[in-house]
């Protein structure tokens, strides 16, 4: 591809890559006096930027990221199933900062892959136990009391690939099953309450429009409760793997909740016991049983810098230790962060108030002695519960149940900064 | 009519129907938004089956029917005798298996419903053609799992009577989450924060297992490349040295070929991406990589296992050539009878003109 910027003579990556090689040539500074012997090119050379003209306004009329940043993509894991059409892939948390995660590398997770649904081919349907079935267009949702909230959406299998062991060298595939946004959209109870629910309509079943259908069943104490169709994420229209034109939103459930492409809200008696719901999304205990309606994500959190993928890139002194924690019992009430491999702790500091089923930012401002850590932390939610260690999870779960690993991570750094996943003994 | 015709059918109606005026709604505080739903239309979209039976259709199929609609439809994937295949699922087996260290679970040894079943094959399945088999033809797949289960006899026919009397050996197997009464009260105790622990050792690593994709580490510092420190490294490893493609073979290709056919075939290609991967780092799946596949011999895409019938169409050295493609294309099982590719064939010729086309854009 050509370079746009080199095409229109001048401001090129290329020619910034000479400049910055020249420049590694030159002289060096003193470590933590900060004290030039050379002036630095950068600063004394008019550089090609500060001489010719960057894009103009009709350039761009949609912005992706800029070119640097083409590595904080989505990535998925090969091996983990058959095909990609029915996977999953994972948020670059360890790349992104602050608490709501840009729709365009927000993890997906398809039963029969994304589809292009339009908007005027959009048809919602309420069936089952209710006075009056019903078929909105999307149009009808429009009209309808709108509101607006964060919300993290969390996979079941999060951390999945971790219950037998350390096994994924990366923050993005070790926790990157999860997603926060802003979503607008119109309450499940006002959409409820048009149709009408019958007493004996004591449970919802939902399903998309796409080929899995991935349909879940969801008590109606939780349905009008907080529960939300949306139809925009961080703003603007959601991106077509996310739902496009319309989602269901489950704040603190688990992602497979999330209906997609949402085409149906069945009210019924019981449990529909459908196959997301009973073959996969149950966790296979000890011995032998499973447990079932395991919806509730409990409170976890992860540091996501240092991490394998942002290994600590300077010598000794001041550093940011930052991470992400969350809980789908409510809010996050403290987060505490070890060094040691959790002999002692310290407090985190949040950044911001802590929202409702939402992610929170945590940070550590460290002073680093150049020496090897176990960096740990540790969520606490405003119900009191404290995020468990791996080894408390097996201690009741074993190793077989998949789904719901909420356990405390831990990242060897050593003195090169490089950070691994490990576990501890 | 086929059932996907009748879906399109009552489909339209409903497009028709969206104008009419809504009725008035039961509820005082209701906004009176949305409009009736027609029985035609819950009849289209209200499908799901619940444990005891309710919204299952009459209907009716036996085993034997089952085994020939299984090799048809399921087998590419999930085995002829529904143990799976490659990474795809298995249907039965692992009975005894949910305590071992790697429990087997499937239909036989956990699932809870045989409504299960029945549900997720008619909406769900076969994968990359969902809702495209009859009711009786789901009855006789249901009733073939069964047999291979080893949970009915051969003679066995399923029907909406004896249905429920079905029961899967596991439906005892599960329990009502109760993390609040077994894990809170250990998980809600007041945390230590000092000297909570011993020395640290390392007891496991993820390095050692190796089985994490490549990625790009990124050194976050960005600083004054004169500071020593940088010299460790200063950037992304990896990720910035991405090949230059040379699109120079494509395009002579492309050249040659009509690129709104190209394009419409790109389309269309999505029916068949399920099973098979084109372009860059294609892999076989349920069905080969396609790729250099116009004027290969048949069943010749190395690493793939291929059924009987295909390897004695290649042992008669037929040749993927346009013509042929388009005779397979419109009846797979028409050209090559009993393969195992789960397909339905595509009637349009301009769609399978479209089809080849894109084939061919992806063949030097």
């Amino acid at each position: 591809m050509t370079d746009r910027s080199e095409a229109k003579g001048g401001t090129s990556r290329r020619a910034f890559l000479r400049t910055a090689g020249l420049a590694a040539g030159g002289a060096a500074l003193g470590a933590g006096g900060a004290r030039a012997t050379s002036p630095d090119p950068l600063i004394t050379e008019v550089q090609p930027w500060a001489m010719f003209l960057g894009e103009g306004v009709d350039a761009t009329p949609y912005g992706m990221p800029i070119h640097f940043e083409d590595h904080v993509v989505r990535r998925n894991v090969d091996w983990l199933t058959a095909d990609p059409v029915a996977s999953i892939n994972f948020t670059p948390i360890h790349a992104l900062d602050g608490t709501i995660t840009p729709q365009g590398c927000a993890f997906e997770r398809h039963h029969s892959g994304a589809i292009e649904l339009s908007k005027e081919e959009y048809r919602l349907m309420i069936t089952g136990l209710v006075e009056k079935p019903l078929v909105f267009t999307f149009g009808d949702l429009m009209r309808m009391p709108r509101i607006t909230r964060t919300a993290f959406c969390e996979c079941a299998a999060n951390s999945g690939m971790e219950w037998g062991g350390a096994q994924l060298n990366a923050v993005q595939f070790t926790h990157g099953m999860i997603h926060n946004m802003e979503y607008t959209g119109v309450s499940l109870r006002t959409l409820l309450n048009e149709a009408g629910v019958k007493p004996e309509g004591t449970w919802i079943y939902v399903e998309g429009a796409d080929a899995s259908s991935n349909g879940r069943s969801i008590p109606m104490e939780k349905a009008l409760d907080d529960c939300m169709i949306a139809f925009t994420a961080n703003g603007e229209a959601l991106r077509m793997e996310h739902g496009y034109p319309a989602r269901l939103v489950v704040p603190g459930w688990e992602g497979n909740l999330w209906v997609k492409w949402l085409r149906r809200i069945g009210v019924h008696d019981g449990p529909m016991e459908a196959r997301e719901e009973t073959s996969k999304y149950t966790d296979l205990m000890p011995d032998g049983r499973a447990r079932k309606w395991t919806w509730a994500m409990h409170a976890k959190s992860v540091i996501t810098s240092p991490s394998p993928q942002m290994p600590v890139g300077h010598g000794p002194g001041p550093m940011v230790i930052s991470g992400l924690a969350w809980s789908g019992l409510g809010r996050i009430a403290r987060v505490d962060v070890s060094l040691d491999g959790g002999a002692n702790w310290q407090e985190a500091r949040l950044a911001g108030e802590p929202g409702d089923k939402a992610l929170t930012r945590f940070y550590v401002d460290h002073e680093w002695d150049g020496q090897p850590m176990y960096l740990q932390s540790r969520a606490v939610d405003e119900t009191g519960y404290v995020q468990p260690t791996k080894d408390q999870l097996r201690e009741i779960r074993g190793v077989n149940s998949i789904y719901h690993n909420n356990g405390i991570q831990t990242w060897y750094v050593n003195e090169n900064g490089e950070a691994e996943n490990v576990e501890i003994g | 009519m086929s059932r996907l015709g009748k879906f399109l059918a009552s489909s339209a109606v409903a497009g028709f129907m969206a104008a009419a005026p809504a009725l008035a709604d039961p509820l005082a505080d209701a906004l009176g938004l949305g409009r009736a739903a027609l029985p035609e239309e819950i009849a289209a979209w209200d499908v799901a089956v619940m444990p005891d039976g309710q919204g299952l259709p009459p209907g009716h199929g036996d085993v034997w029917d089952g085994e020939d609609l299984w090799i048809d439809h399921c087998a590419a994937c999930h085995g002829d005798f529904a143990e799976g295949a490659g990474a795809w699922p298995p249907i039965v087996g692992g009975s005894g298996t949910l305590t071992d260290v790697r429990p087997l679970k499937t239909v036989e040894s956990y699932w809870p419903y045989l409504s299960t079943v029945w549900d997720y094959i008619n909406r769900s399945m076969p994968f990359g053609a969902a809702q495209t088999l009859e009711v009786d033809e789901v009855y006789a797949i249901t009733a073939y799992i069964l047999f291979s289960a080893g949970l009915v006899d051969a003679d066995f026919e399923l029907t909406q009577d004896n249905f429920t009397e079905i029961r899967l050996p596991n439906e005892d197997g599960f329990y009502i989450d109760d993390r609040a009464e077994v894990e809170f009260p250990v998980f809600t105790q007041e945390p230590c924060m000092s000297d909570c622990r011993g020395d640290v050792t390392i007891v496991a690593r993820a390095t050692d297992l190796d089985v994490t994709p490549e990625f790009p580490v990124i050194r976050n510092l960005y600083s004054d490349p004169l500071h020593p420190e940088a010299a460790r490294d200063n950037s992304i490893e990896d990720a910035a040295a991405q090949p230059v493609e040379d699109d120079s073979a494509n395009e002579v290709q492309l050249a040659s070929l009509d690129p709104e056919l190209v394009a419409a075939g790109e389309m269309a290609w999505r029916q068949c991406r399920s099973c098979h991967q084109l372009g860059d780092g294609a892999r076989n799946g349920a069905g080969p990589q396609l790729n250099e596949i116009v004027g290969a011999a048949v069943a010749g895409v190395d690493g793939f296992r291929y059924s009987p019938a295909f390897e004695a169409a290649r042992d008669e050295g037929l040749v993927w050539d346009a013509e042929m493609l388009d005779t397979f294309l419109e009846n797979p099982s028409g050209l090559i009878p009993r393969n195992r590719m789960s397909f339905r064939g595509v009637r349009d010729a301009d769609e399978r003109a479209a089809l080849i086309a894109y084939l061919k854009s992806h063949t030097d």
